[in-house]
């Protein structure tokens, strides 16, 4: 057998650490926290003290420079005990990684330290009304007005949007760039600017507690010091590469939810007896169950692959594509039979399988749709095997 | 001051149903999942309570066991602790009351502690019996069941619970201290203090180390034996009492009856 090594040690204790909370302290709250739609104010403390906001932040900015394999593991440990907890992380992370990729050293060791310190809290803001998928369609423009820049027009959809006081904005520096994304820049914004204010929130589905908002920018005067990377023109990239963590990020909650759908799907089957025998000996149960399981083992497999390669450095769409596709679709078919091995109680409130239904479709969307997944994967792919030369 | 805390590993009562080899009439200790004691955490907060509000003092947890112990230490290092000692020993294997005591007093001696913090019993065995056994070997003051402990000079001042309160107790230091469960709040480790663990000094010592003779402890020192083993009597069932306007009587005078009034 392998000797496992330092760093597998580590993830493990840390991993355990994490599982150890959700058990002791997310568990018994969730259910009634998310009823409630209400935001968990001593949950984030919580995460707070045990650094999940300081996780992959570098070390030397006072963060606990951990890789991305094992980020995915805690994220993974979180959204088992409630999807949203791990929503509430995946934003924060995205924008300390950009700064730390993509920032200018006097940007990083302004905004790094106090990100890891985890009150000051990140968001990501691309999409808008009338821009999702197609985030080139954004309006949102920041024009150079001498040493700073002049932010105008609304994003939607800002998961985090009112608690969070580090924005990444994407906006268009130059509106006449052809093609438009090589106009675009990422600015780093702080929420008590003023111009800026929360405009509406959203009542969802599921993924409660966390606030959805609208943040509308009115003559934001932001310093140009604060353009990530401080070159204009490469903020549509800079965003693109931070979705990659998004997706690791969204695959893990997707892998940990259907994880929590499988494990109450598999007591109930033991507890829950109809003509004379538990559910579990029914063959068509154990079918399900099978399938469960296996899907959400090989969801994990490729999650894991996709965070060691984005750790080895590089862009990687095809694998946290691949990821995101593939296990946020078995979380919406994992969560759909479990709420079916329920039976009646699979659909009302009383159970937990009634969130994890509700808690799934919203990963089909989140950081690119599963179409958008595909398009992603497919282009790597054509690129990949793209022919040497044209055939007549 | 030098204070130090006496741990152990145990089967995670969590998650593992205790189960009792009836060949050796004990505790089954492998292929289970194996953590700190979590009455130890308790006793493990209350220490770091009492050298943080005292500055300028070190906390050694120290505990005997196998080499997966270790872990245990670890967990103890994550939540505060500042150095450990682990006692591992082939020949420590099926140490009594008597042998963990002698084996752990030994240790404590080289390192003239000012205070051994101890749980009032493990949460395996239950035998409650090696603190006291330790403070024998060690010809120290054991304060027990302390609910609040502070240091006054050369005094240990604790707070022992009893059944109606608690009463006021000192002792001369160096002392061993028994922790009453429950009443600290538990400190939960930090992924920081996890990852900080690792670079805390950590010692491993053997019988020759403490020069302990193989004889005196593990199997061939044990002194205690247990005859037999067997099934706990089922809790009887609990009595309901239907309100019809005297529900408060009846209980008061239920609980009259058993001298819990
Ligand atoms: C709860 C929630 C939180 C969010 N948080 C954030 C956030 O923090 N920051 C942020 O910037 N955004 C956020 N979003 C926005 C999210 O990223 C977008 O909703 C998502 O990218 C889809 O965009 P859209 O809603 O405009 O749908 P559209 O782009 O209008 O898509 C509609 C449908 O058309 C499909 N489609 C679109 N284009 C194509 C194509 N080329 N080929 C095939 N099919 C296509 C889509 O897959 C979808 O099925 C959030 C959304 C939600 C619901």
């Amino acid at each position: 057998m392998e000797m496992p090594s330092h760093a597998d040690e580590e993830r493990r204790l840390l991993v355990a650490e994490i599982r150890r909370f959700v058990e002791r302290a997310v568990l018994p709250a969730a259910q009634q926290l998310e009823h409630e739609d209400r935001y968990p104010s001593e949950l984030v403390e919580e995460l707070r003290r045990l650094g999940l906001f300081a996780a992959t932040i570098p070390e030397s900015y006072g963060g606990l420079g951990l890789d991305l394999l094992t980020y995915v593991q805690l994220i993974e440990e979180l959204a088992r005990g409630w999807m949203s907890l791990a929503g509430i992380v995946n934003t924060h992370i995205l924008v300390a990684a950009l700064i730390t990729q993509y920032g200018t050293e006097e940007q990083r060791q302004r905004f790094l330290p106090v990100m890891a310190e985890g009150r000051r809290r990140g968001a990501l803001c691309l999409s808008e009304a009338e821009a999702g998928s197609d985030v080139q369609a954004i309006r949102m423009t920041a024009m150079r007005d001498g040493e700073s820049y002049l932010l105008n027009g609304a994003k939607l959809w800002v998961t985090n949007g009112v608690h969070a006081r580090i924005l990444a904005v994407l906006a268009r520096t130059d509106p006449q760039a052809q093609p438009s994304y090589r106009g675009m820049s990422l600015f780093l914004v702080e929420k008590e600017t003023p111009g800026l204010h929360v405009g509406r929130t959203f009542a969802k589905l599921g993924y409660k507690g966390v606030d959805t908002a609208e943040l509308v920018f009115e003559e934001v005067r932001v310093p140009a010091a604060n353009l990530l990377g401080g070159v204009e023109g490469q903020g549509f990239k800079q965003a693109m590469s931070g979705l990659e963590i998004g997706r690791l990020n969204v695959a893990a909650r997707a892998v940990g939810l259907a994880r929590a759908a499988f494990e109450d799907a598999i007591r109930y089957a033991q507890q829950r007896r109809t003509f004379g025998q538990p559910i579990a000996e029914h063959q068509a149960i154990q079918l399900k169950l099978a399938d469960m399981y296996t899907e959400i083992e090989a969801a994990r497999l490729l999650l894991h692959e996709a965070a060691r390669k984005k750790d080895a450095g590089g862009r990687c769409d095809l694998e946290t594509g691949m990821a995101k596709l593939f296990a946020t679709e078995m979380c919406q078919r994992v969560t759909l039979e479990a709420l079916r091995i329920h039976g009646g109680f699979g659909y009302v409130k009383e159970f937990n399988v009634e969130r994890y239904y509700r808690d799934a479709p919203f990963m089909l969307i989140g950081e690119g749709t599963s179409e958008i997944q595909r398009l992603i994967i497919a282009r790597q792919l054509l690129q990949r095997y793209a022919l040497d030369e044209q055939p007549s | 001051m030098k204070i130090f805390v006496c741990v152990k590993q145990i089967p995670d009562p969590n998650t593992v149903e205790s189960k009792l080899d009836p060949a050796t009439k004990r505790l089954v200790r492998t292929g289970v999942s194996l953590v700190l004691d979590p009455g130890d955490e308790t006793t493990i907060a209350a220490a770091i309570k009492l050298r943080d509000s005292l500055g300028n003092s070190e906390l050694t947890a120290i505990s005997m066991g196998p080499a997966s112990a270790q872990e245990a230490l670890r967990r103890a290092l994550a939540m505060g602790v500042d150095r450990a000692i682990l006692i591992s020993d082939s020949a420590l294997a099926g140490s009594d009351v008597l042998g963990t005591a002698r084996t752990l007093a030994a240790a404590l001696k080289r390192e003239n502690p000012d205070l051994i913090f101890c749980s009032t019993e493990s949460t395996d065995g239950y035998t409650g019996m090696v603190p006291g056994a330790i403070a024998e070997f060690l010809g120290l003051p054991q304060l027990t069941f302390a609910r609040e402990i502070n240091v006054e000079g050369t005094k240990a001042v604790i707070k022992r619970v009893t059944q109606t309160g608690y009463e006021v107790v000192e002792s001369p230091l160096p002392a061993v201290v028994t922790i009453a469960s429950g009443s600290f709040e538990a400190i939960y480790p930090t992924m920081k203090g996890i990852m900080s663990a690792r670079k805390k000094p950590f010692s491993q010592l053997s019988l020759s180390d403490l020069g302990l003779d193989p004889s005196q402890v593990g199997e061939a020192g044990a002194r205690e034996q247990v005859l037999s083993i067997g099934k706990a009597e089922a809790r009887a069932a609990g009595q309901i009492i239907k309100d019809e306007g005297n529900a408060a009587e009846i209980i008061a005078d239920f609980l009259q009856r058993h001298q819990l009034l």
